[in-house]
């Protein structure tokens, strides 16, 4: 025993006794409401119902130790279909009726763009925990998530770097997301040098299951005898048949390696994975990364769940700092307060699942690492690459020229998520 | 991490001095070693190292590495090749090639490759297998020199062709050398006639390394054939395109055809507007799945018949999931097509999230038999064995389905009430009971259906929602109450489809599509294939 874990064991301890201090005090106050907005119906259940779990994971555990500010937390779990409209309704529901302290909720773009008037009108708090494609900042929305500079970027670097890779297909779910990232990376790429013609971009419908004809052009695109990648951002259920069919057309990650960025450890629990050895994801999480606070958090995920064969993907990470950082924040505050808490919010420091420590930026986004891993034969994923130090979420990004100009910080004085630093005024283009 | 690689030295240093063999045996040793440390930049130059040192057991290890089967034992620091035998591993010592024992895999090390490293260990294993007795992996070997030529291959390909006396590894040997050729420093004649040789080969691969020759060569002559050449190919390749999008299409619609199938038989002869067709799909699907699971743990060496198993059982779940739809809801509704639309719709959101319940929202894993996995290629067609087989496995159940209509006296009581009810009952039909088990017959199909989607889509609780507007589409196209009708509208759609698609895009491909058919029927409201006569009321 080293005295790292004598230190933690004390910890623990410590934890224990105070839990068992503050437990007969908090029987009296009012539990603290938690809402937790995911789908757990429709075709985004399939994704979201596992955030739905670990949120009430995370209540569960923060509850052993007692609960924040001497208060038990009460989960208020509401179910919005994977219909967006719904989606603005039950965050309405939420604040109003269950006055919850915060929300932790959505997946899809759509979906936060649905509710973010609700929480900027009732000043609620949400916590987002997906990458997502940027170009937004609000004061009552924290993004746990990556923006593009802490994924796509660094993914599209790696393989520039490593692979020598010269030609692109930049394919995609035809929605927001893929659209305004597959723009700043086309900017991007353009930047560095390749041309228009060494680019191919291509969109396909939600739910797309017949990929014969895409995978032979980009098979196609690719023999024009430079190294050429597919950057994925295509979307939950689609994947699953075009990487069988990429497996079915012979298509190894050594001749065209396809990186995504939508593609985790619970996508791949559908697949055969053994022909899809090589292909990489890129992400700030990945269930494999050898930390004992990982370890630590898949074992208790796997015996919350029962499930000793059940995986951890990165949205669950952001959803454990989005957590422990409003804990801190409302320790730090001292009260549960939207005002007090979002401004408490700001320079709050958790530990990641990575062996790194997270901090909320003032653009209300957090700093992460970035890894790029190899898909493998048992479904998981090898780090094979993992950027130097921490990535901090650039909101607003550099290579659209929309946005270049465009700077958040939610500190006083500014105050602004959208100042234009060459007119120098609050609200510039874009929300 | 220096401490190692002085180490490595002085153990091959102190080797030297010992007997030939054990030198051998030591420089392997400290060769192996170099694979196994270090960052992803070392281990390419020890992958270059031990490729050269010209040890025949060089071959296996590296090509375990590329797979991802070299461990290092953490008890010993030991190096060892690793096989999965059940959950253990089972392993050899990479070095002497002697049994080590078997143990569990959290007790080994697994030495890392990424992409990059797996292409160099391909086209290193490449240039050592050259020589192998095994004519397959001979032209495998030649295959790799050909994706990735290097220059030092040339030496090794010339002495296999001289040896070789198979025609067809020959050939692939002169095409590997010809790639080769194009990427050293050979004089422009030499060069030409290897552009010569890798464009008469006239494939993807030939296409690439010759636009690789045009991008790179230096001299004008070079340069001028190289592009003359891939011009060639390219007519060629596209000449095939063509052919390739017919097939694409034949094999789109044969899986449009199975989800509608099912549907042409309640919705087109009954007249049920079934929503839930899609959910049947469903069921068929993840009754492939739960028998897979069965055989996984109970049979594994039954594993690759588990498709044929689950075929009759799911035409049982899902057509026993219709008959009891059609006695316990639709049967009231009969004559009320807007009450039987939300009724089925409410049922289907019933099912999938019944199944969402007990099998969880995540997808599910259904493998492929080993049978339907692979491609093959005719011409430059490349054809995938799982994509044949529902091809086939299509037309089987359409033809069945036409044997029972037209051959049976089940078929015969089908269609003398969908006809006529009131005729039919007079004659002493039991209506009810035909009614029941033609929607369970249309239920059963879909389950079929299910059987060989679940190979190309997901198995997840929304598997049926994508199926469910297409099948309907084709049905009407085709012509309701017409299964010939069926077929055709489904391999019609599905090959306008995939000729749309490369040049409008996928999302627009299938928005003409849509438009496409809306206008048809405004045409021709009843479809391809229209039902004349007394039948149609």
């Amino acid at each position: 025993m080293n005295l790292g874990t004598i230190m933690r064991t004390g910890l623990v301890a410590a934890g224990l006794l105070a839990s068992a201090a503050t437990g007969a005090l908090a029987q009296g106050a009012p539990p603290i409401k938690v809402g937790i907005l995911h789908s757990l119906s429709g075709t985004m259940a399939i994704s979201e119902t596992t955030l739905k779990d670990v949120m009430l994971m995370l209540i569960e555990e923060q509850n052993k130790k007692g609960g924040v500010l001497g208060r038990k937390l009460e989960a208020v779990v509401v179910d919005p279909a994977s219909n967006w409209p719904l989606f603005a309704e039950k965050a309405r529901e939420l604040l109003q009726k269950d006055k919850v302290a915060a929300v932790f909720g959505c997946w899809t773009s759509v979906s936060r763009k649905s509710v973010l008037p609700v929480f900027e009108e009732l000043n609620g708090i949400l916590f987002y925990p997906v990458q997502y494609e940027g170009e937004e900042s609000s004061r009552n929305v924290f993004y746990t998530g990556a923006a593009p500079n802490q994924q796509a970027i660094p993914a599209v670097d790696y393989l520039m770097a490593n692979e020598k890779v010269q030609r692109w297909v930049l394919a995609g779910t035809d929605y927001v997301y893929p659209r305004t990232t597959n723009k700043i990376l086309e900017a991007y790429l353009k930047s560095k040098g390749v041309a228009q013609e060494d680019i191919l971009i291509n969109y396909t419908p939600f739910g797309h299951s017949d990929w014969q004809s895409i995978v032979a052009d980009i098979k196609k695109f690719g023999s024009a005898g430079k190294k050429t990648a597919v950057v994925s951002t295509i979307n939950g259920d689609a994947n699953v048949p075009f990487y069988k069919e990429l497996g079915n057309q012979g298509i190894k990650a050594k001749d065209i390696p396809v990186v995504a960025f939508s593609v985790g450890e619970e996508e791949l629990a559908g697949i055969d994975t053994k022909p899809l050895i090589g292909h990489l994801a890129a992400w700030n999480y990945f269930q494999s990364v050898k930390d004992p606070t990982n370890e630590a958090f898949i074992k208790t995920w796997q015996t919350f769940t029962k499930n000793p064969k059940r995986v951890t993907n990165d949205p669950m990470e952001a959803h454990v700092i989005g957590f422990n950082m409003w804990i801190e924040a409302v320790k730090k505050a001292g009260t549960t307060d939207s005002d007090a808490v979002i401004d408490a919010m700001i320079g709050v420091s958790v530990p990641n699942l990575t062996g790194g420590y997270s901090a909320m930026l003032p653009n209300h986004h957090i700093t992460k690492p970035v890894l790029i891993g190899e898909i493998q034969g048992n479904g998981q994923f090898d780090v094979v690459s993992q950027t130097n130090g921490l990535v901090l979420g650039d909101e607003w990004s550099d290579y659209l020229p929309d946005s270049k100009d465009l700077i958040s910080d939610w500190r006083k004085p500014m105050n602004c998520g959208n100042f234009n630093v060459a007119t120098g005024k609050c609200g510039g283009k874009g929300k | 991490m220096f401490l190692l690689r002085s180490l490595a030295v002085l153990c091959s240093a102190l080797a030297s001095l010992t007997i030939a063999v054990t030198a051998l045996a030591a420089d392997l040793q400290s060769l192996v070693t170099n694979l196994t440390a270090g960052s992803f930049g070392d281990r390419e130059t020890a992958i270059g190292a031990l490729a050269t040192s010209g040890d025949a057991r060089a071959a296996p290890i590296l090509e375990a590495l590329g797979a991802g089967q070299l461990y290092i034992r953490t008890s010993d620091k030991l190096v060892v090749i690793g096989k999965p035998s059940g959950n253990q591993v089972a392993l050899t010592e990479a070095v002497s090639g002697k049994a080590a024992g078997t143990v569990a895999e959290s007790e080994l090390e697994r030495v890392r490759v990424n992409n990059r490293l797996r292409g160099i260990i391909e086209a290193a294993v490449g240039s050592l297998t050259l020589m192998s007795p095994d004519a397959r992996v001979r032209r495998g070997a030649a295959d790799s020199l050909f994706k990735r030529p290097e220059p030092a291959a040339l030496a090794p390909l010339d002495a296999a062709i001289a040896g070789e006396k198979d025609a067809r590894v020959k050939q692939a040997f002169a095409e590997a050398r010809a790639a080769v050729v194009l990427a050293s420093d050979a004089t422009v004649q030499q060069k030409i006639e290897a552009i010569g040789i890798v464009r008469d080969r006239g494939d993807r691969e030939a296409l690439s390394v010759l636009q690789g020759a045009a991008n790179n060569a230096k001299e004008p002559e070079v340069k001028a054939a190289a592009v003359a050449a891939a011009e060639t190919v390219r007519q060629t390749l596209a000449a095939w395109e063509a052919a390739q999008n017919v097939w694409y299409g034949i094999s789109l619609g044969s899986v449009l055809l199975l989800a509608a199938i099912g549907l042409a038989i309640t919705f087109g002869t009954m007249g049920v507007i079934n929503m839930a067709h899609g959910e049947m799909v469903m069921l068929g699907a993840y009754t492939t799945f739960v028998v897979q699971e069965i055989i996984r743990t109970s049979a594994p060496h039954l594993f690759d018949t588990s498709l044929l198993i689950a075929l009759p059982l799911a035409f049982l779940v899902a057509g026993g999931v219709g008959i009891l739809i059609e006695r316990g809801i639709i049967r009231f509704l009969y004559g009320r097509p807007l009450d039987t639309l939300l009724a089925t719709w409410g049922l289907s959101l019933v099912l999938q999230q019944a199944v969402r319940s007990i099998f969880g929202s995540s997808n599910r894993e259904v493998g492929a038999p080993s049978w339907m996995s692979g491609a093959f290629q005719v011409g430059q067609i490349n054809v995938t064995y799982g994509r044949l087989w529902i091809v086939i496995f299509s037309l089987v159940v359409f033809a069945a389905l036409i044997l029972l209509l037209r051959k049976t006296s089940l078929g015969l009581y089908m269609r003398a009430v969908t006809q006529n009810r009131p005729m039919a009952s007079a004659v002493g039909i039991r209506t009810p009971r035909v009614d029941a088990l033609t929607f369970g017959l249309g239920s059963g199909i879909a389950g079929l259906a299910g059987v060989a989607l679940s190979q190309i889509d997901n198995v997840s609780p929304n598997l049926g929602q994508g199926y469910i507007i297409d099948s309907f589409m084709v049905v009407v196209f085709g012509g309701v109450g017409n299964l010939f009708g069926t077929l055709i509208g489904a391999l019609t759609l599905g090959v306008v489809n995939k000729f749309l698609e490369p040049y409008a895009g996928a999302v627009l491909g299938k928005i003409l599509v849509l438009v496409f058919i809306i206008l048809f029927i405004q045409r021709r409201p009843r479809g391809l294939f229209a039902l004349k006569g007394r039948s149609v009321e």
